[in-house]
């Protein structure tokens, strides 16, 4: 999968598995599997595997993956389109309350005009929209130098600086 | 006024390299309409009925004459020589062209302005009191809380994509001039047993198709946990808000539908997390905001003039106009001046390049350089020696600027409508036209005294009907446009939401109809009456009965009652 990460262009190993019956066997290579399958084969799962990934949306209730945050290399934000801003409240309590030490990818309509905003979360990793050149969006992260909160990124708001 | 510093400046010219740079990407084809179009209502551009809106951010309604004049240049280099001052106490243009927006936006920034979340679904520019920081029964001024808001609400990057937008107001003073309860959030200041001054939280207001009054959920909190609250009760709507239905999608369903109680329980576990935390706001920064915010120097001895009361002896227009637009102000000798943006014939808030210039000179010379934007679409000058009131008024007259009406029948709060709005059913100013027709006397305004008109295109009610005295509802018949008529609304302390007369009448008889609800006002007031407190205390039936009059059959089934 091509994605940006640390303000670069990367290849990785991961891809997404967007739909997998519960029921199916565990799929070979670095997936990312939805959460339910993860909730439904836990324990195959962690006996066949030595990395684990999965992946959210905004249905997902974030506490209900905080016990097992330890296991996963990876976990995937899923924006179905843009404008559903609930995973961007997700990253901030995964890794401002949680703690979450692995990295936190945005999959779905994932576009330069929003990286800002989802870096500031604390999304480390991004997979651009398919049909959306990646070098471009790379400029979104050169948008702003000044921001007036505390984030996942800036650890004091800025007046703490004035 | 706040003065921005080196971050503040580089943010908003940030804002319109990136601007450029959007607006660019999609005139070449590389942003579809649709991935546009979420980018520039970020930037308060509208496409409307015959050519874009753009929505400037005054915040809490706050202008320095530098600011004023370049809201009338812009009007004058890139649209049609007006500008309309809105409900939100911001500025609208009808007709830029997208191409020239990114420069409207560097004209703006050059004063310290912008347009920065004006539209979209995020937090938009925070409200106030058009008084804050003269009036007499201000607890504490506001905005410095409106300026702590605006930087923390500035591309907030968790909130910036909310399930609907989100408006917060805030009040200092006794007697809420800010609508305060039919707001997202609204905030008090309020001071608690200990004589220590914090904030009354209201949560869930709001007008729009599912009108409701907010319900209070915190009675008082801490001034230095006002963001962290906030953050918590965005936090919850975040991730709670309907997203499936953008007419269920405001904060005030998800109140009604969890009930206060639950929602409450919910913020206040999320606030709990994060109160302590980096949110927490230092007093030294409350301080560094509100040095912003000083009084100017006053005159100590304005008081002292006789000349004011002579004039409104000698003068029955000016007597008139200083009855119908001065507020009290908390020095002796000075007054809060209301500016009428609401002559006969003019579209409500409308203002053209010359008279923003003038008012801005006249600041100048008579309020130490600042103007407010009301939430009823007029303009405060709010530092005026009592002495320069009679000059000032001869000045404003000769701009069609001193139309004695502030708070009168003509004074109404009107929406663009039909004309100019893509979502109207029906026409506003065309209504407002038609009342000012019908009323011209300047007696009978003022015997009528205090009244508020409300109107609304369509149920979106930017024109705030549901909270007027006399609201009023554009809707649609078979392609005709109709009325709807609600009676007893207020925004105020008493905030409710008005009761609906009865079916909705033809366009050619809506000031007929006013003027049959005034009569039964007239025939029926006690003393120092308001309409809208004979209103409440008679009920609707009297009205109802003279507007729609009982068929024969009803009054023979009453008979044999």
């Amino acid at each position: 999968m091509r994605v940006i990460k640390d303000k670069k262009i990367v290849d990785d190993e991961w891809s997404v598995i967007r739909d997998l019956d519960d029921a199916a066997p565990v799929p070979d290579g670095d997936v990312i599997l939805p959460f339910h399958y993860w909730q439904a084969n836990r324990e195959t799962l962690l006996k066949q595997a030595s990395k684990h990934a999965v992946w959210i949306n905004g249905d997902t209730d974030v506490e209900d993956l905080i016990s097992d945050l330890e296991h996963f290399s990876m976990i995937a934000l899923d924006f179905p389109v843009f404008k559903d801003g609930r995973c961007y409240s997700h990253a901030r309590l995964l890794k401002d309350r949680y703690d979450y030490k692995g990295d936190l990818r945005a999959i779905g309509d994932v576009l330069r005009d929003q990286l800002f905003f989802m870096h500031r979360c604390g999304i480390d990793s991004f997979q651009i929209r398919e049909d959306k050149d990646a070098e471009d969006a790379l400029n979104a992260f050169n948008d702003f130098t000044v921001r007036y909160q505390a984030a996942a990124d800036d650890a004091v708001p800025i007046y703490k600086l004035r | 006024m706040y003065k921005y510093d080196n971050y503040d400046q580089t943010i908003v010219n940030e804002r319109v390299a990136q601007f450029r740079d959007q607006t660019e990407r999609f005139l070449a084809g590389k942003l579809t309409e649709d991935e546009f179009r979420p980018l520039r209502l970020m930037n308060g551009l509208y496409v409307q009925r015959y050519a874009p809106m753009l929505r400037v951010a005054i915040p809490y309604g706050l202008l320095s004459s530098e600011q004023l004049r370049m809201l009338a240049h812009i009007s004058r280099k890139y649209d049609k020589n007006y500008a309309h001052f809105s409900t939100r106490q911001n500025v609208q243009y009808n007709w830029p062209a997208l191409e020239t927006v990114p420069d409207i936006l560097a004209d703006l920034a050059s004063v310290e302005m912008h347009a920065i979340q004006t539209s979209g679904n995020d937090i938009r520019n925070t409200t106030s009191d058009q008084f804050a920081g003269i009036a007499q029964d201000e607890l504490d001024d506001p905005r410095p809380y409106c300026e702590i808001i605006r930087q923390w609400s500035t591309f907030h990057p968790e909130f910036s994509f909310l399930p609907r937008k989100f408006k917060i107001a805030v009040s200092g003073a006794t007697h809420d001039r800010a609508a305060v309860k039919v707001h997202d959030i609204g905030l008090y200041l309020v001071k608690n047993d200990a004589g220590e001054i914090g904030f009354n939280v209201i949560v869930g207001g709001g007008l729009g198709r599912t009108p409701f009054i907010g319900p209070s959920i915190r009675p008082f909190l801490q001034k230095q946990d006002l963001l962290s609250y906030l953050e918590a009760i965005l936090r919850v709507y975040n991730r709670y808000g309907r997203r499936d239905n953008m007419y269920r999608a405001r904060i005030k369903i998800l109140v009604n539908d969890l009930g206060k109680e639950e929602f409450t329980r919910q913020v206040e576990a999320e606030w709990l997390q994060i109160k302590d935390g980096v949110m927490k706001l230092d007093q030294k920064e409350i301080d560094r905001v509100k040095g912003f915010f000083t009084a100017p120097d006053y005159d100590a001895s304005a008081a002292e003039d006789k000349s004011f009361a002579a004039e409104q002896e000698s003068n029955k227009s000016f007597s008139n106009w200083a009855k119908r637009n001065l507020f009290p102000h908390k020095v002796a000798g000075y007054k809060a001046v209301v500016v009428s943006l609401k002559a006969p014939g003019v579209a409500p808030g409308d203002a053209t390049d010359e008279q923003m210039d003038h008012i801005a000179d006249l600041a100048d010379k008579y309020s130490f350089g600042e103007i407010v934007v009301t939430h009823d679409q007029n303009l405060v000058l709010p530092n005026v020696k009592q002495a320069d009131l009679f000059v000032l008024w001869e000045k404003l007259l000769e701009k069609n600027l001193a139309t004695a009406n502030i708070g009168l029948l003509t004074d109404m709060i009107c929406c663009p409508g039909l004309d100019f709005c893509a979502l109207a059913n029906a026409g506003s100013i065309p209504i407002a036209k038609q009342i000012n027709d019908k009323f011209n006397d300047i007696d009978y305004l003022h015997d009528i005294g205090d009244i508020k008109i409300k109107m609304s295109g369509c149920m979106n009610a930017c024109g705030h009907h549901h909270v007027g005295h006399i609201g009023i509802l554009g809707v649609r018949k078979k392609d005709e446009e109709f009325y709807q008529l609600t009676l007893g609304g207020s925004s105020e302390s008493d905030a409710c939401l008005g009761e609906r007369l009865g079916p909705s009448i033809a366009k050619a008889e809506v000031a007929d109809v006013i003027g049959k609800l005034l009569d039964v006002y007239v025939e029926q007031r006690q003393e120092e009456e308001r309409f809208l407190d004979t209103f409440r205390r008679v009920g609707i039936t009297p009205f109802k009965d003279r507007v729609y009059p009982k068929k024969p059959v009803k009054e023979k089934a009453h008979a044999s009652n």
